[in-house]
């Protein structure tokens, strides 16, 4: 007991908080992906597979030009290849969008594996630190949020330009038009259709910059599948956030601290050691139910200001199809 | 000229596809589907010491048809039952929990070995579904859980109180007593009491919904859950057994994996049979003799593919990959077979 006291309390120092801030970076722009095509109307089950093999696109482009930078566009497009595929399965197709996803899932993981074979162990090129001059000095803040590299202060950047666009533009009303009304989208004359392929590419392209994010920031180098089960993890905290870009970061950081509390917990629990750190995926799943509890859920609606923290709906018209008739 | 095209195009798709794969990995189409024959059933087929490859196809399709069953039934009723990897992770604990601490009469303790993974399964698969129809948790997520808690599980139990003896390692629990092995032919580990409850699972699942009532309501709540309620179907009851179906079998499935192939509790004990049964249902397209071909097509490929690293120097998870291609492009050709179909239906219905 004494022990998880101990983990929770050793959390709070400059370092452990610097390091679940910058090691969110891959997260924050996977699950600001996500949340974009959700909240268009398209759910992207593929998340897993697709930033694997954008991590390692990623990774195999910074190797091989030498410049790690090159990786970041190579794992966008990547990634948005793979959104597109589903995009394209679910609207023209009309196939089922988690079946098609799902599929993705398995075969971007599959292909990530084979391809990445050869680069298994191969010398890590790594994204520069980058402290801002001047901020970074500025004590416990500074190593917090201004001493890290160019990556993680644009995964914070992405969070609240998402969010801007989303709640405070013309565009990003119509964006959650396509993934709420659908109808009422169209009939003012907004293409749906056309919408929902842009905004999944979109996300797409920002799971494959989380992906790059990964392999070339988080956690260098190439191994066998290793992003596994963070795309998963994206997937939860999206609807844990609400389909809020905001909220989702907060959940990404919630992992994050979950991950380090774990950690933190391995020299207290030497005989669990093995399974430590894996406990943060069922963690999330857990918090994840939780939140999601229907008596929960209904006990929160008599306090509306806790439910307009704590509660957020999906996009009404996710996962369906729109089809002009 | 469509009902051909619904045929030949998926099939084209898969061909092509396949095909581009093996030249894209650097050899010729022909020689890795050979080793993978070679490697899983011997070739030509069941010759030159084949026997207990065979062997370990069988109890490699064992699990993946189990699995395949139990999810034609949760697809069904509407629902994506991820969770599938850890029923089979519970059965193959449950199971393993029987064969340490009881000890029996051979048939009776292989009988009881095998109840204890269906149930152990079912309750598993009962979590899922009670997440879902009391807690609202979408099933996709809750199974995740489930799958990482079942994960974790295996782990502790292997490196804690099922440490081998000497010393603890993430190897494996210690073998199991031998009067719990599943029976299987000499010189192999395929049990043919597996394979038939395996047949029989298929068959339950497709009379299922071919000719009982409880079927048809599960197929109605699949397709409208609000509509069937309207007219009086418990829905959440129905969901629930359908996770508790799709579980039980799940868990057949992993007292196969822990008492038929390894005999011992491994980490990895589901060996992703889980997700790869829903890639064997999606293919099939959720008809259960269907599932018979196609899963032991896979069991092949996932026992075959091993060899390819030794004989022609491609990466063995090239089997991975291609069973990937075969339902992404199954998938997609079948969708544009079905789309042009449309468009040619309602072009025709425009010029008459």
């Amino acid at each position: 007991m004494g022990g998880l006291i101990n983990a929770f309390v050793d959390m709070f120092d400059t370092a452990t908080i610097a390091s679940i801030v910058a090691g969110a970076s891959a997260l924050m722009f996977a699950t600001m992906g996500e949340t974009i095509s959700e909240k268009a109307g398209v759910i992207n089950l593929s998340v897993d597979g697709s930033m694997m093999l954008a991590a390692l696109a990623g990774f195999v482009l910074a190797v091989e030009t030498g410049t790690v930078w090159y990786g970041f566009p190579a794992a966008a497009a990547v990634g948005a290849a793979v959104a597109l595929v589903v995009a394209f399965g679910s609207i023209k197709l009309s196939l089922n969008q988690v079946a098609v996803g799902f599929v993705l899932f398995a075969f971007c993981t599959e292909l990530s594996r084979f391809l990445g074979q050869s680069y298994v162990g191969n010398p890590p090129v790594g994204v520069p630190a980058w402290g801002i001059p001047g901020l970074s000095s500025i004590p416990f803040f500074g190593p917090v949020m201004f001493d890290h590299n160019v990556v993680v202060y644009l995964a914070y950047i992405t969070v609240i330009l998402t969010y801007l666009f989303m709640y405070r533009t013309r565009k990003g009303l119509e964006l959650q038009g396509v993934g709420e009304r659908p109808e009422a989208a169209h009939s003012r004359g907004v293409a749906v259709n056309r919408m929902r392929y842009f905004y999944t590419a979109i996300g797409g392209a920002l799971i494959g910059i989380g992906g790059a994010a990964f392999s070339l920031d988080v956690k260098l180098g190439w191994s066998d599948r290793p992003t596994r089960n963070l795309g998963w993890i994206v997937l939860a905290i999206v609807i844990f956030g609400g389909w809020h870009p905001i909220r989702a970061a907060f959940g990404v950081l919630l992992f994050g601290a979950l991950q380090a509390y774990a950690i933190n917990l391995v020299p207290e629990f030497p005989s669990l050691s093995q399974v430590l750190p894996s406990i943060p995926f069922p963690a999330m799943i857990v918090v994840l139910v939780v939140v999601n509890w229907k008596t929960l859920l209904k006990w929160l609606d008599r306090y509306p200001f806790l439910r307009a923290i704590l509660r957020s709906d999906p996009p009404t018209a996710i996962g369906t199809r729109f089809e002009i008739n | 000229m469509s009902r051909v095209n619904s045929v030949l195009l998926p099939a084209a798709t898969v061909v092509v596809s396949v095909v581009a794969l093996l030249l894209l990995a650097g050899t010729n189409p022909w020689d890795p589907l050979k080793i993978i024959v070679e490697g899983s059933i011997g070739w030509p087929p069941l010759e030159g010491g084949a026997a207990r490859k065979v062997g370990d196809t069988f109890m490699v399709w064992v699990p993946i048809a189990l699995a395949s069953a139990g999810l034609i039934v949760t697809f069904n009723a509407g629902m994506w039952n991820i969770g599938i990897e850890g029923q089979i992770i519970m059965g193959a604990i449950a199971a393993a929990w029987m064969a340490r601490e009881v000890s029996a009469p051979r048939p009776l303790l292989i009988l009881l070995t095998i109840v204890a993974g269906a149930v152990g399964g079912m309750l598993w698969g009962l979590l899922a579904g009670v997440l879902r129809t009391a807690g609202g948790v979408n099933e996709i997520f809750g199974g995740l859980g489930l799958n990482f808690v079942a994960l974790s599980l295996t782990t502790y139990l292997i490196i804690g109180p099922w440490a081998r003896s000497g010393v603890a390692s993430t190897s494996g629990t210690d073998p199991f007593p031998e009067d719990a092995w599943l029976p299987a032919l000499e010189g192999t580990k395929l049990s043919p009491l597996a394979v038939v409850i395996a047949l029989l699972a298929l068959i339950g699942v497709w009379l299922l919904f071919r000719g009982t009532l409880y079927g048809l309501k599960l197929k109605a709540v699949g397709r409208n859950r609000p509509s069937s309620f309207l007219l009086g179907i418990p829905t959440n009851r129905y969901l629930l057994g359908a996770f508790m179906i799709c579980g039980a079998l799940a868990g057949i499935g992993g007292t196969s994996q822990a008492l038929g192939l390894h005999h011992k509790l491994i980490p990895a004990i589901s060996g992703n049979f889980g997700y790869l049964a829903i890639l064997v249902v999606l293919l099939a397209r959720f008809r259960p003799f269907w599932v018979i071909p196609i899963s032991f097509f896979f069991a092949m490929i996932a026992v075959g593919s091993p060899s390819l690293q030794l004989r022609v120097d491609v990466n063995p998870t090239l089997g991975g990959v291609l069973q990937g291609v075969l339902v992404l492009s199954a998938m997609f050709g079948l969708g544009w077979a079905g789309y042009r179909a449309l468009r040619e239906a309602s072009s025709a219905g425009v010029e008459s």
